[in-house]
């Protein structure tokens, strides 16, 4: 057997198992988005290679189980053929999750287009204090946690109200899930407490007359979530992102103050709580 | 408003989603465009996702109307 080092191999996705010589395969998987002929070579390469089966991880990937190191190559080999490659551990850029997004009558974003475009820019890139996790989703509703993530992206919407249309049904007031809209039936009035909104976009999508239209699409920023031994949830360090370059912008700059101001073996929220979410965001901005 | 005529009622109380909507789909199937369906809902999960379930699918909702702890709805086959 030849020498080889663990830690170096982490990086591409080998999991050590207990088990002499056996490694379980991370892929790198994007939003949990699998292509059928992919899962067709992924299910031969389980019956070649390891015991039959896959693994689904928590953060939407996949891993293959007990794969012997010496057919590592071979089977790293036929992952290629249908354009699967080895996913991230240790202090890297990990695996993005994503939720279906606009194929989701709910989600407001293109959740998976946005994180195809973060994955081939930040995906595996090392040398930060600790590992570092990007969720997106598409709305309110937050299906992927992005409170649960290093850096959370979720989409969210602005609306207009146009009076001419309004027929002050109340469905609006109904559906709203934080009581933002009051409904005035007898005078004609509605009351919007914009304070209160957080843009789920259900009046929108539900109003009969299209009295609530879409204004502008955008993204609420989380940072500095983590599960594990001691796990917090994320921060709204920023409400209401415009546009997908600001985000991207956002992105790099909180890797940067990560590999600036973190301390080796520290979490992104360790990093949050000693430097200051304020200092972070001035960094930011 | 209160002129129209529904060709079809669905009487949807007590009905959870997504059986709800699932009804109310089936129903809007069988009949021809332009016929008008009235449809009946309770409060909470319903109310929330019915109407936009229809307006996604291009029907015209003409009506919403509260009643109580209930909600009808006047939908118009598009």
């Amino acid at each position: 057997m030849a020498e080889y080092n663990i830690k170096e191999l982490k990086s591409g996705g080998l999991m050590k198992q207990k088990e002499k010589d056996l490694f379980s395969l991370r892929l790198r998987v994007v939003g949990g988005y699998v292509k059928s002929e992919q899962l067709v070579i992924l299910s031969e390469i389980a019956n070649k290679y390891g015991k039959g089966y896959i693994h689904l991880t928590t953060r939407q990937g996949v891993e293959i189980p007990n794969i012997n190191f010496k057919d590592f190559e071979k089977v790293r080999k036929e992952l290629a053929e249908v354009e699967l490659e080895m996913g991230a551990c240790g202090q890297r850029v990990r695996t993005v999750t994503a939720c279906q997004g606009k194929e989701c009558s709910h989600g407001l974003i293109d959740c998976l287009f946005l994180a195809r475009e973060i994955d081939k820019k930040f995906f595996g890139i090392g040398g930060y204090p600790h590992k570092f996790k990007i969720g997106i989703t598409g709305c309110p509703n937050a299906c992927i946690k992005p409170q649960e993530n290093d850096l959370g992206i979720m989409g969210r919407l602005k609306k207009r109200f146009v009076k001419e249309n309004c027929d002050y049904c109340g469905l609006c007031a109904q559906v709203c899930p934080v009581g933002a809209i009051e409904v005035d039936k007898d005078n004609e009035k509605i009351i919007f407490h914009e304070d209160k909104c957080i843009g789920c976009g259900d009046c929108v999508y539900s109003c009969p007359t299209n009295a609530w239209q879409k204004r502008q699409e955008g993204y609420t920023i989380f940072v500095g979530g983590k599960m594990g031994k001691f796990p917090k949830l994320g921060i709204r360090a920023f409400d209401f992102v415009e546009t997908k370059e600001e985000v991207f912008k956002i992105i790099e700059k909180t890797l940067q103050f990560y590999k600036e101001f973190g301390k080796q073996g520290e979490r992104f929220r360790d990093t949050l709580d000693r430097v200051g979410l304020d200092n972070y965001k001035e960094y930011v901005r | 408003m209160n002129a129209i005529k529904p060709r079809e009622t669905l009487n949807l109380e007590k009905v959870a989603c997504p059986n709800s909507f699932v009804r109310t789909k089936l129903k809007l199937e069988e009949m021809e465009q332009g016929q008008v369906l009235e449809v009946i809902l309770d409060d909470g999960e319903p109310i929330k996702n019915v109407p936009r379930a229809v307006k996604e699918e291009g029907h015209e909702i003409m009506k919403v109307e509260k009643l109580d702890n209930k909600w009808r709805l006047l939908i118009k086959k598009a």
